[in-house]
């Protein structure tokens, strides 16, 4: 059977699982449709937010983004990582023994505050909608990409498959949904990684693999491919730090204090019965996150390994790399390599006009002047996007057609998952914030949850409508997502636990110092409103305030955050008793 | 029956203790060894990995599972002996 055809099994067949599984949990309260009725299990909570975490993103281009970063690439692994940490120990068993729906509500309780609320409000939406943005669009190129259907089919077809379950279900649709899409995700990505590593390097477990030797021979793998990158200017593949070891530093903090901020990672730790399961299940939702997580580093140095050893076949055996012999010749390219340049994801230009393929960094002046003038090369002459490293790989392997058909159904359900979780945050946020929490405060139980399941319906179309025509800063935004949630939900969730003197006035004043300096700095480099050409500063290391990526920024927003609450409450009047009892009350799991 | 204060305090302080410990080896190990220090680690090597590359693409999301785990371990006990712990 063909590949095409193939695919559309496996996709059709996770659709009909998906289906099946929001006929069987419909919720019939708003605890089970906010919540998941608060029973899910901390091993399968962690399952499910390790599916909800994991995006399109994460599954399809991470690997590629290391691959083309080299050491660097490490900023994304610790950052996306390390947050579970500080939300395991400052955020979630605290906010699941508050007990209530949602994030914006805790912040409006502990701060007695509806303007606090409203803020908060604001915050998840801007995080969430920017975020499900790409999500929708994930969904939309995967099918393009590995069914060689439309975009808009694609994306008409997940909204279709995403309402019938979020809509029925909830929470808890979405729970048992995200489960599955776990499975079937970390299974696509671990079969053709093991594949590839056992081609590479003899090893079957990719993360060992990856320090291992090459396949018969007794040279380091990563000694080569440290090697083969200074042969072609790119510079030592295990310690290249092209964003500069200060910039590192920032994004790897700004993502870890992000990642705890995200609202629709966080209300995943609401549906576990105890304040001990909410410590655990963030636990087991790391593990079955690294299993992913350790993979991709292994998966895009071995995919550029042998990227570069196909294009520059003569390199590995020691010739120079000037030596014509050493370049491939274009009419002798794989079929994987001609199959994926009419996908447009991968191209190749001769530009010198010898017929063969150099592949090398044209950035590198100095690599330029030394090695490929002199060779007659006149520049790079191919592109490879990142997205290849994950979706050509069965091919690379040469695995048989059912692989690549996983493949499809996983990146598919990765970018679903997600997409499901941040619609569920942004019409509980609607639904149950300002709807009942400050339109309609007498209604009824039946009527809130026919609202919830309103506003996830138009969540749905409205995320539908971004991902069919995305603003143009659709590429800028989930850097967006994540200094924004660094620098307003999390410092004013963290002190709302641990520190009983922030009050109203020093928590709003907080966050919109976070919200607004974090958004102005982006925009200073990025254009008001990622509208290009409006941006005051020259987007690089010479017009950055000290050096400052503005991808960085998050963690210098939730500095500020912290600092202005604090200075803020202290020159106002103290927190009320009550609300004092409210925070000695969930900071312990039950009064003795 | 209320808790009474101080041991509610006791309990809070001896929580402060163990989250400042593990936040201290979560940024040892990712933002020193990872980042900071590792030009100076990837003198040495773990099998074939340049120790700083390790620390910075593997070993960091390792000890970040085992410090959640160790935490939540940790509490449980410290919940039992403050008789705070949920049935």
């Amino acid at each position: 059977m063909d590949l095409q055809t193939l695919s559309i099994i496996a996709v059709g067949l996770t659709f009909v699982l998906y289906i099946a599984i929001a006929i069987w949990a419909r919720a019939g309260s708003t605890s089970e449709f906010y919540v998941a009725g608060k029973g899910i299990h901390p091993t399968l909570n962690g399952m499910a937010t390790a599916a909800d975490w994991m995006s399109a993103a994460s599954f399809i281009s991470m690997a590629g983004i290391i691959a083309f970063a080299g050491y660097a690439g490490g900023a994304y692994l610790m950052g996306w990582t390390g947050g579970y940490v500080l939300m395991a120990l400052l955020l979630a068993p605290y906010l699941r023994k508050f007990g209530k729906f949602t994030v914006p509500e805790f912040i409006g309780d502990r701060f007695y505050s509806t303007t606090a609320r409203t803020v908060a409000v604001v915050c998840l939406l801007v995080i969430s909608l920017t975020y499900v943005i790409g999500q929708m669009r994930g969904v939309g190129i995967a099918f393009a990409n590995i069914l060689n259907l439309s975009v808009e089919i694609g994306l008409y077809v997940g909204m279709a498959i995403v309402f019938v379950y979020a809509v029925l279900g909830g929470m808890k649709g979405i729970t048992y949904t995200q489960i599955a899409q776990y499975v079937i995700m970390i299974f696509a990505y671990s079969v053709p990684a093991i594949f590839i590593s056992l081609q590479i390097t003899g090893s079957f477990l990719p993360q060992i693999g990856l320090g291992g030797n090459i396949a018969g021979s007794d040279t380091h793998m990563l000694h080569a491919l440290d090697q083969t990158m200074v042969d072609l200017g790119f510079g030592p593949y295990t310690d290249r730090v092209a964003m500069g070891r200060w910039n590192m530093f920032l994004l790897t903090l700004s993502l870890m204090i992000g990642t705890a901020g995200l609202p629709h990672v966080i209300v995943r730790f609401f549906t576990v019965p105890k304040m001990s399961d909410a410590r655990s299940s963030a636990g087991w939702a790391l593990i079955f996150i690294a299993l992913l997580y350790t993979v991709a580093p292994a998966v895009g140095a071995m995919a550029i390994f042998n990227l570069a050893n196909t294009v520059h076949p003569g390199v590995e055996q020691g010739q120079p790399v000037a030596d014509p012999e050493s370049n491939l010749p274009i009419d002798q390219q794989p079929e994987w390599m001609t199959r994926w340049a009419q996908t447009g994801l991968l191209a190749v230009d001769d530009l010198n006009g010898d017929g063969r393929i150099q592949w090398y960094n044209d950035k590198n002046a100095t690599y330029v002047a030394e090695v490929a003038e002199p060779a007659g090369w006149a520049g790079n002459e191919l592109t490879v996007n990142n997205d290849i490293m994950v979706l050509a790989n069965p091919e690379i392997a040469a695995l048989p057609n059912w692989v690549a058909a996983l493949v499809a159904a996983g990146g598919i359900a990765a970018a679903l998952s997600t997409a499901a979780g941040l619609l569920l945050a942004i019409s509980s946020s609607v639904s149950h914030d300002l709807l009942k929490g400050i339109f309609m405060p007498t209604i009824s139980e039946r009527s809130e949850l026919r609202a919830a399941r309103i506003s996830m319906g138009v969540a749905i179309v409205v995320a539908g409508y971004l991902g069919l025509n995305p603003p143009g800063f659709a590429a800028q935004v989930v850097a967006l997502a994540f200094g924004l949630a660094a620098a307003s939900l999390f410092p004013t969730l963290m002190m709302g636990i641990f520190s009983k003197r922030i009050n109203k006035e020093g928590a709003i004043t907080g966050m919109l110092v976070g919200l607004i300096t974090t958004m102005v700095y982006i925009f200073l480099y990025k254009g008001w409103f990622f509208i290009p050409g409006t941006n005051p500063l020259p987007d690089d290391a010479s017009g950055w305030i000290l050096g400052i990526n503005p991808l960085g920024f998050g963690v210098i927003g939730a500095l500020l955050n912290f600092a202005t609450a604090y200075v803020v409450a202290g020159m106002t009047k103290p927190t009320p008793a009550a609300i004092q009892d409210l925070v000695e009350n969930v900071r312990v799991p039950r009064q003795a | 029956m209320t808790t009474p204060t101080k041991d509610r305090s006791e309990y809070w302080r001896k929580n402060i203790g163990i989250i400042t410990w593990c936040l201290v080896v979560w940024a040892l190990v990712s933002l020193g060894a990872g980042i900071l220090f590792a030009p100076m680690l990837n003198g040495f090597s773990i099998g074939g990995y340049p120790l700083g590359f390790w620390f910075a693409q593997q070993g960091s999301i390792y000890i970040f599972i085992i410090l959640i785990f160790y935490y939540a371990w940790r509490m449980n006990r410290l919940d039992r002996e403050f008789d705070v712990h949920e049935e």
